[in-house]
């Protein structure tokens, strides 16, 4: 692309960060997960806001980083990527599209019952928590009684 | 001492007792008694270690001496440190270390509350930011304190023990200075003494249910906050959590 390229459009932009997956949960994307809040030109600069979902979570540099080579991939030259902390993140940002790729995945998306509606590999709605934290920190793993297999369930914040 | 000196100050406290903490949580990694205990104090110490970053960037900002949260948390000494007492004492056993988790849990959630409302935008960003991620602390150690206490006869008798050790360290939450007395003037936070009533709440709710009993001595340690006095233990964990950055000055991967 030469500098005389025609800027994208923000609407385009949204739809090339929604290929970029999440690191922890690769089905669905960074837009599913409610991280990229805003995206705007200032100028011939493309600012990105993204707002961490925990405030020590790892993920959230590779997510910049991964964000930052989708764009540079697509001819963005001058890019960026601003971490916004208020409003802090809420899993109610998280898309339908999310959700629901996030169960089949096996992860039971957020509720606001402050547990799991259903286990994500069965169904079944006897649930038991096993532990308030998760292989990530916005997880917690909970059992189903039913089938006997522990899961994941995303954390409502 | 100018506001902004007291701001940079209170946030040195506000991020030296998460770092601190997280640290100290963190040495568990590994060694916890069961998987999923492992797995809880790492998150609880990432959270930690990311508010961290957020309090003591807000403090090296607001100094404005071209330092950064990795050359605060890394190039000061014990007595820069800022931290309640609290935080620095030994992990002891695992319900030790739980029942110092829940009473800094308890006080952290109060007082985060009240930061969300804060005069300065920028810490009631952080205050909302990290409320969430305590809400989930205070709810797990306690829930544990309670598992324990009103556990068997040895788990009851550990816990009554760590809550007798700790009690002492309490005391220093609520104690005002004159960098409280500014931030208090300017709508900044709270007057330290106004969490107390609310923490009590919290504290004896728990810890009835967990069957321990408040020690009744009033006595309370001091010195963490201010730096005046820290007690051995937290020079032995600066020279582990400093050690990379001392021997190999500016080191990055």
């Amino acid at each position: 692309m030469t500098d005389a390229m025609v800027k994208p459009t923000e609407a385009e932009i949204w739809q090339w960060l929604d290929a970029v997956p999440d690191p922890e949960i690769p089905v669905i994307s960074v837009v599913d997960l409610g991280i990229v809040r805003d995206v705007k030109w200032e100028g011939d600069t493309l600012v990105v806001f993204v707002t961490p979902t925990y405030s020590g979570c790892p993920a959230t540099g590779i997510i910049s980083m991964d964000i930052e080579t989708a764009l540079r991939d697509r001819g963005i030259k001058k890019l960026d990527i601003r971490v916004k902390i208020a409003p802090a993140w809420t899993t109610d940002w998280l898309s339908d599209k999310g959700r629901t790729e996030m169960e089949k995945f096996g992860i039971a998306p957020p509720s606001p019952a402050a547990g799991p509606e259903r286990c994500p590999h069965c169904g079944g709605a006897d649930l038991e928590k096993l532990s308030q934290f998760g292989s990530t920190p916005c997880k917690a793993q909970w059992r189903c009684k039913g089938c006997l297999e522990p899961f994941d369930y995303f954390k409502c914040i | 001492m100018t506001r902004d000196e007291a701001l940079f100050e209170f946030l040195l406290r506000l991020g030296d007792n998460t770092l601190i903490l997280g640290h100290r949580v963190s040495e568990w990694c590994g060694h916890a008694p069961v998987l999923e205990e492992d797995i809880a104090l790492a998150n609880t110490a990432l959270d930690l270690i990311g508010q961290t970053q957020m309090w003591l960037g807000l403090a090296a900002e607001v100094e404005g001496k071209g330092r950064d949260a990795d050359k605060l948390a890394f190039l000061r000494d014990a007595w820069d440190f800022r931290n309640l007492l609290l935080v620095e004492m030994p992990n002891g056993d695992f319900g030790q270390t739980l029942m110092r988790q829940f009473l800094f849990d308890a006080w952290h959630s109060v007082l985060l509350g009240r930061l969300m409302t804060s005069s300065d935008e920028r810490v009631a960003a952080i205050a909302a930011k990290a409320s969430k991620e305590v809400t989930y602390h205070l709810e797990r150690s306690a829930d544990t304190v309670v598992g324990l206490g009103d556990g068997t006869e040895e788990s009851h008798a550990r816990m009554q023990a760590a809550l007798d050790y700790l009690w002492p360290y309490v005391g220093e939450m609520f104690r005002s200075d004159p960098v409280d007395a500014e931030m208090v003037a300017a709508g900044i936070a709270p007057d330290p003494a106004s969490l107390r009533e609310e923490f009590d709440g919290i504290v004896s709710r728990v810890l009835t249910e967990a069957t321990l009993e408040i020690p009744a001595s009033s006595f309370g340690h001091k010195g963490g906050k201010d730096g005046s006095f820290h007690t051995e233990h937290l020079g032995h964990l600066l020279s582990t959590m400093q050690w990379l950055q001392r021997a190999y000055p500016g080191c990055e991967w």
